[in-house]
């Protein structure tokens, strides 16, 4: 079953960006479980409805770390709409593709921060 | 870059004096062994020497053996053939919960077509207890299947004591020991077994060739029909070249025995040593004595095994894991599930399993990269919180 990563994913799993907490982040939203093998937590911190820094922590494979920290650089910054549209399709295609059978790993990051965002605005 | 393999146990390196044995069959002595000329008899000749030698191995009669595509394909033989063999005497077969998929897949389709299937449970050390194999038996068993060695946490099991049991209930033995062969005595008189399943290519052999020991007189039926081959046990010409090549692993494994588990004893032992003392919470999987030579499987408390396996592999260090994120839902294995293991430990699982080839260098290697990288992923764990 084995299968063979690009330079990217490899990249970012070797340096991944964002990992860590925010002690006084928003929103904070934790997807997936050690059941379902990748687990994955959000620590959002949202200015002007911008997300002024974003963090999180995975139990997770090689593909969940990369697209997770991948993930994080692209909506940092950006308003929260803007990144609602950066789904897990447009994730692999900025890593450069993933084996088919790790694709369902990039869902962990899109999922987690539409949940993180629900749950935000649920509470204001 | 250093490369240092430690996954043993899905395969092995070909050793060159296998290799040199069988390059002559693959050029001018290609014949068929059953052809009537002396292309076929030099054939011939090399097959009985390949079946001479795996049965001086197993303690058999070369008559007992039969060659097969792989462990796999013994296995299919040995449970699919019995059961229809004595189809009449009984339905019920009897297996552990912990075997690999090879006897596990074959015992479900056997409950597909009317067998019944007992999968006897483990100790938390993946341990089979005679106790409860008693308790399964029934007057409709009519074989009984526990493997020799686990491929997973490399537990080993008392077969003869298993094997009398079943015997004492009129069943038949049969033990997969793809694993424990050339990392225990195999002695098919000793280990009481009535078939025994082997493959080449975990024994420094080729791949895609194996063997089924059947006891004289044990009832079987082919899986395979055709030309009659293997005493009408096995068709399909001969695979020469192969069976040259188990043969003199074979006869390797059993010359170089002791030495070779004392070898692999010792570099087991340095490694879950190193291993322990530098990693806090690691788990030893499986049994701390009753183990195979050559097998070492920790968990590590907040670490997933496939980040763990591709980080070692980065530093040229090849190992296994029993996780697998290839669905939705990953997959913990049934083994690590079976001896009690929580699914976040048996997904943070790393298998390490060694060979004769290997050296104390590996396992220093092994011992100076892992804690960095077990360090890094506890790091980024929301599952892991130090102490
Ligand atoms: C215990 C056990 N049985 C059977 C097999 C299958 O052997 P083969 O690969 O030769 O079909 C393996 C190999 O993975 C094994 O470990
Ligand atoms: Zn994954």
């Amino acid at each position: 079953m084995g299968f063979e990563f690009n330079e990217n994913v490899i990249e970012h799993f070797e340096n991944p960006r964002n990992v860590g907490e925010i002690p006084d982040a928003d929103v904070i939203e934790t997807v997936g479980s050690p059941v379902c093998g990748d687990m994955l937590t959000l620590y959002i911190k949202l200015k002007d409805d911008k997300i002024e820094d974003i963090k999180f922590k995975t139990y997770g494979c090689g593909a969940a770390i990369a697209t997770s920290s991948l993930f994080t650089e692209l909506v940092k910054g950006k308003t929260v709409e803007e990144a609602l549209k950066v789904t897990s399709d447009v994730v692999v295609e900025a890593i450069g593709g993933l084996p088919e059978k790790k694709v369902h790993c990039s869902l962990l990051a899109p999922d987690a921060f539409k949940q993180a965002i629900e749950k935000y605005r649920a509470k204001q | 870059m250093n490369r240092v393999y430690l996954d043993n146990s899905a395969t092995t390196a070909v050793d060159p004096r296998v290799i040199e044995a069988m390059m002559p069959y693959f050029g001018e002595r290609y014949g068929n062994a059953s052809s009537l000329h002396s292309f076929g008899h030099e054939a011939l000749e090399a097959v009985s020497i390949g079946r001479k030698q795996v049965a001086t191995f197993l303690g058999a009669t070369p008559k007992e053996v039969y060659f097969t595509a792989g462990g796999t394909e013994s296995d299919n033989m040995a449970l699919q053939g019995v059961a229809y063999a004595r189809k009449e005497e009984g339905n019920h077969i009897i297996t552990s919960s912990i075997e690999h998929p090879a006897v596990l897949e074959t015992c479900a389709f056997l409950e597909t077509v009317g067998f019944e299937v007992t999968y006897l449970p483990v100790d938390t050390t993946g341990r089979v207890l005679p106790s409860t194999l008693e308790a399964a038996m029934t007057e409709r068993t009519t074989l009984v299947s526990i493997m020799h060695a686990n491929n997973e946490i490399g537990t080993t099991q008392d077969i003869r004591d298993l094997a009398r049991v079943a015997h004492d209930h009129g069943a038949l033995f049969h033990t997969d020991a793809v694993q424990s062969a050339g990392k225990l005595p195999l002695d098919v008189e000793s280990l009481g077994v009535d078939l025994l399943s082997l493959s080449g290519h975990k024994i420094h052999g080729p791949k895609g060739i194996g063997a089924l020991y059947v006891r004289e007189g044990t009832p079987i039926k082919p899986v395979v029909y055709g030309g009659g081959h293997e005493r009408g046990l096995r068709s399909s010409t001969e695979n020469v070249p192969g069976i040259v090549g188990v043969g003199m692993a074979c006869e390797l494994a059993h010359t170089y025995l002791d030495v070779d588990i004392s070898l692999m004893n010792q570099m087991r032992d340095a490694l879950i040593e190193g291993i322990s003392d530098t990693i806090p919470q690691a788990v030893l999987n499986g049994h701390p004595t009753e183990r195979l030579c050559n097998n070492v499987n920790m968990s590590f408390a907040g670490v997933e095994g496939e980040a763990l396996i591709l980080s070692l592999d980065r530093a040229g260090i090849a190992a296994s894991t029993g996780s697998a994120c290839s669905s939705k839902t990953s997959k913990a294995s049934h083994v690590l599930l079976a001896i009690g293991l929580d699914q976040a430990l048996a997904l943070g699982s790393l298998r390490l399993t060694l060979s004769r080839m290997n050296t104390m260098e590996d396992i220093a290697y092994t011992i100076e990269k892992l804690p960095a990288m077990v360090a890094r992923f506890r790091a980024m764990s929301p599952l892991w919180k130090e102490e």
